[in-house]
Formats: C-alpha cells, sequence, structure tokens
C-alpha cells in the first residue's frame, strides 16, 4: 500500500544518504518542495541521476552540499542560462560528473523496466561519451546481421525517484498525465516519492479518462501532499512559472555567497528562528 | 549586421535558417529546447507551404505532439521520422565534431557547460542536421574540439544514416560536405566578408572563387515574422518574440 504521509520532512526523511536519486525533467512535475526539504534535512553524498535533464533543483541541490556525483544529460536552467553551481562545483572539483546523453539516460531506465540487464542504443560512437563511459562496451552486432557496431546500456536502478504531481487518490494513484518518462522512472526505481497539489477521494483508475494519465499506486511508495509544491518552477495546467525568481535565482546563484543568501531566504526561512 | 537594414539580425538569420529547410525532402522538422531562432524558421516555412513541414517544438504544448514520454523524441528520429534537427557547440571543428560539455582537459575542464543533451544520437540519424551557432569567432571554431559530444564523421561500419548538412553563423553559411569531411562556404552575410570569415575560422574551409552574398529577408516573409508567424512564435518563445521581433504573446 502506499503511505499517505502527513508532511514532507516525513518524505524527505525517506531519503537517505548515498542514495542514487533520480530527478524528472525541468519542465515535467519537479518537486521542488520536498527538494527544499531534502535540503533542509542536511541529505548528502546523493548520487542524482537527472532524467535526462537537469535544471534548478540539480543545482540546488549539488550547491548546498548534498551531492558527490551527478549523471546527467546535462544540467541548465534553460532560458534562465547555465546552471551557476553545478559549473562551478564541476570546475572546482567538488563533484563527479558522469557525462551521458538524453537517449541513453532513458534507455537505462527502460531496461531496469524490463528486467533486463542492458539495452542496445544507435549512434553514440565516436563520441567522447563512449570514451569515458567504462559501464558502456561497445560491441560488434551480436547476431551477425551486418549492422556493424553498437553500444550497449547497463540498466540502472535509481535507490529513490521523487516527482510533484496535481493529483492523487487515496489508493496511491498519481496522475502524471502525457509525462510518460516518469512513469518509466516509477517502474525503474525501487522507492518512489511523490508530493502531490491535492488527494482526492474518488479514484483515478474509474474513469478511462483518468486511468490513462495515472501512474498506479503499485509504484508509488509514499505520499504527501504540498501545494504549489513545484513552484517557483510550473505545474501544467496548474501554473506557470515564476519567471522572475528563475531569473533572480539564476542571478543569484553564481557566486558561492548569492545562493547561501538565496538558501537563508528561500529554504531556511523560518525554520532556523522556529529551532532556537 | 549593416547598419542601415530595415531587419534584425534574428529575423535575418531566421530567413537565412529557412531557406535551407524550404526543401520537398523535410516533411517533419523537430526543434530542442532552448532555441527560437531555428523553432521560429521552422514555423515560418510550415506557414510558407501551408502547413508542410510538420514543425515539433519540444517544449511548447500544443505544438509538442509527444504523448509517450522523453524518449519519444529520440524514438521517433530512430525511426526516420524525424528530417531536420538543429544542433550548437561551445566548440565546433572543421570535422564538425560539437562540444557541448566544457573546455579544457576533460574531466577537469577549465568552464564547464550543461552538457551534451540528446547531440550524441539525433547527430546519427536525423538526415539532416543544421549545425547553428550565431558566434563566429576562433574561440567557437577551433582546430579540435577539447570534448566531442558528437562526432561529425564516422566509421563504416558505424549505421549513420544522418549527420550535419549546413552550418549558419552570423557571418555565413557553410555546408558539409562528408565524403571530403570538411566544410565548404556557401555563402556571406550582407555587408560581410570572405576575408573575415577566414580570419575568424580556426580550421580550413573550402572557398570557392566566387562566394554569393546570403540573400536578405524577403518583404513577404518579414511581415509574417511579425504578424501570424510571431504570433505563433510568441506563444512557444515570449521573451524572445517580444525582445527580437516586436509581437506580444
Amino acid at each position: 500500500m502506499t503511505e499517505i504521509l502527513g508532511s514532507l520532512d516525513d518524505l524527505a526523511a525517506r531519503v537517505p544518504d548515498g542514495a542514487l536519486l533520480a530527478l524528472p525533467p525541468e519542465y515535467s512535475f519537479v518537486p521542488m518542495a520536498l527538494i527544499r526539504a531534502l535540503i533542509r534535512r542536511g541529505a548528502k553524498d546523493l548520487h542524482i541521476l537527472t532524467v535526462p535533464i537537469g535544471g534548478m533543483a540539480a543545482d540546488m541541490l549539488i550547491g548546498a552540499g548534498c551531492v558527490k556525483r551527478v549523471e546527467c544529460a546535462a544540467v541548465t536552467l534553460g532560458e534562465v542560462g547555465l546552471a551557476p553551481r553545478f559549473s562551478a562545483a564541476v570546475e572546482q572539483g567538488r563533484v563527479e560528473v558522469i557525462d551521458s546523453t538524453c537517449p541513453a539516460v532513458h534507455t537505462a531506465l527502460q531496461a531496469t523496466e524490463k528486467g533486463v540487464p542492458f539495452m542496445p542504443l544507435g549512434g553514440l560512437i565516436g563520441s567522447d561519451i563512449v570514451k569515458q563511459r567504462n559501464d558502456w562496451k561497445v560491441v560488434d552486432d551480436p547476431l551477425g546481421r551486418g549492422n556493424g557496431k553498437i553500444v550497449l546500456i547497463p540498466a540502472i536502478q535509481p535507490d529513490v525517484a521523487v516527482i510533484h504531481s496535481p493529483l492523487a487518490d487515496r489508493d496511491g494513484n498519481v496522475w502524471i498525465g502525457r509525462r510518460r518518462e516518469l512513469a518509466t522512472i516509477a517502474h525503474a526505481a525501487r522507492t518512489l516519492l511523490v508530493t502531490v497539489e491535492r488527494v482526492q477521494n474518488e479514484s483515478l483508475l474509474a474513469s478511462e479518462a483518468t486511468a490513462a494519465g495515472a501512474l498506479p499506486g503499485l509504484y508509488v511508495s509514499a505520499l504527501a501532499e504540498a501545494p504549489m509544491g513545484a513552484k517557483p518552477l510550473g505545474l501544467v495546467e496548474h501554473y506557470e512559472p515564476d519567471h522572475d525568481e528563475l531569473a533572480c535565482y539564476g542571478r543569484e546563484a553564481r557566486s558561492e555567497q548569492g545562493f547561501r543568501a538565496y538558501l537563508e531566504r528561500t529554504v531556511f526561512a523560518g525554520t532556523r528562528a522556529a529551532a532556537e | 549586421m549593416s547598419g542601415d537594414a530595415d531587419y534584425s539580425d534574428a529575423e535575418f538569420l531566421i530567413t537565412t535558417v529557412a531557406r535551407l529547410i524550404e526543401t520537398p525532402d523535410v516533411r517533419h522538422v523537430a526543434v530542442g529546447a532552448a532555441s527560437p531562432i531555428p523553432g521560429a524558421a521552422a514555423l515560418l516555412v510550415r506557414k510558407l507551404k501551408g502547413g508542410t513541414p510538420r514543425v515539433s517544438l519540444i517544449h511548447g504544448k500544443a505544438t509538442n505532439p509527444f504523448t509517450d514520454g522523453g524518449r519519444e523524441i529520440f524514438d521517433c528520429a530512430g525511426q526516420g521520422r524525424v528530417d531536420v534537427f538543429f544542433l550548437g557547440g561551445v566548440q565546433i571543428d572543421g570535422e564538425a565534431n560539437i562540444n557541448l560539455v566544457g573546455t579544457g582537459d576533460y574531466p577537469k575542464v577549465d568552464k564547464r557547460f550543461p552538457g551534451s543533451f540528446g547531440s550524441a544520437y539525433m547527430y546519427f540519424v536525423v538526415p539532416k542536421v543544421i549545425l547553428f551557432r550565431p558566434e563566429h569567432t576562433r574561440r567557437v571554431f577551433v582546430p579540435k574540439v577539447d570534448f566531442v559530444s558528437a562526432p561529425g564523421l564516422s566509421a563504416p561500419d558505424v549505421r549513420r544514416p544522418g549527420g550535419p548538412k549546413y552550418l549558419v553563423t552570423e557571418l555565413c553559411v557553410m555546408s558539409f560536405d562528408a565524403g571530403r569531411g570538411r566544410f565548404r562556404l556557401e555563402s556571406v552575410t550582407p555587408g560581410r566578408t570572405v576575408e573575415e570569415v577566414r580570419d575568424n575560422t580556426g580550421f580550413e574551409i573550402e572557398i570557392p572563387d566566387r562566394v554569393a552574398k546570403t540573400l536578405a529577408p524577403e518583404p513577404e516573409r518579414l511581415a509574417l515574422l511579425r504578424s501570424s508567424v510571431g504570433r505563433e512564435i510568441a506563444d512557444v518563445y515570449p521573451g524572445f518574440a517580444r525582445d527580437m521581433l516586436g509581437v506580444a504573446a
């Protein structure tokens, strides 16, 4: 059964230090409130997998010192510009990067989804990504049908994945709409933690129209309500990204000092006073 | 661009890219994140040709046709259903290798950029990849990239239906000849010179005896960009449409 927890902090406590943590792409159901709770709890030594591109969530976790290693096809703030804490941490050697490419991240999760140890993927050969990935292997067409060389991508099984959705029901079924990469992430991860705008009584599986966009509770370990839980990012058909706030982050996070001030204001505000 | 032109740099680049994709072989143009000029060019061509090619802007809503998650655009391209895609590069070299990762001695890079995105796959499977990089300097166009996110050329035992066909910069349009493994200068932006192109390119390119000028934006296309197509662009790239085309969302 999916557990319905009372608070974000209860959910954040379920992400152990050192876990391989999968994060959804920036346009898609990012649990920013939970990311802030993780930073408040002082998560350490996380290995992040961005599926396949990271943004503000990954940048904040890296800047806050929660991350030891990041596997990514890219980390970027999109129109705001470079992800400043990611770039700085890589340049200063404070975080290890394992460079990948978008379809390789999807393929690695699809292998886990299918319960197979690896999957082949076209392209890639000749890229320095392949050269530095000792875990990938280039082989000749194993079926001997003259298809040339191909890359084998090992399965990745995240320990934990986190997403934010507009809606869940009491059975733990979660609305994901057409963001099917969230289903792939959920199928592949050992534990899926979900924050939602609200929990409704009526089952999402009661009608075909909602069932088609639902992730069954089968894959959902625990969830908690977090209204506006994707802010300052957007949540499709619920709220737009707060472009001013995102631009503000992009500016302030350019320096370590500015980033610390941003964290104090947006992550720790209130909690320090309450603890004193 | 030329100081007294009645069009902006963005409008010039949009119409330049549009000419490269308005060929009969192009049925589907896909555009990645944060690429407003290529996206605008694709929407312009679609309008001019009455609905063909299909245009998929992966960060749009109604303009994003994909319903099977982030992998669908790559699967779709792998099936041969995407004819044009755009890539850029922090660095690009004379063999059309592109670097989106960083400069310096990888992994100890001096300057880290976002990463390779889907380039290492799309470059192989999309028949007409257009490299789009307005900044034309020796900082970008280097003799050899520091990191190959995606290679311009492949050995014969690697299946590769796709690859680079053109490079568009603020100075010129080049074509890429995979057989000879090098770029050829096709046309130069009005007001700029072949010498400028040569001086600002860190690798050898083929320069024909006579090099045409890139055409200025056609008036009817400019009018579309500033009206109906501009509004479509504004739906997806509101900031760009407002600042570069003067069109409100």
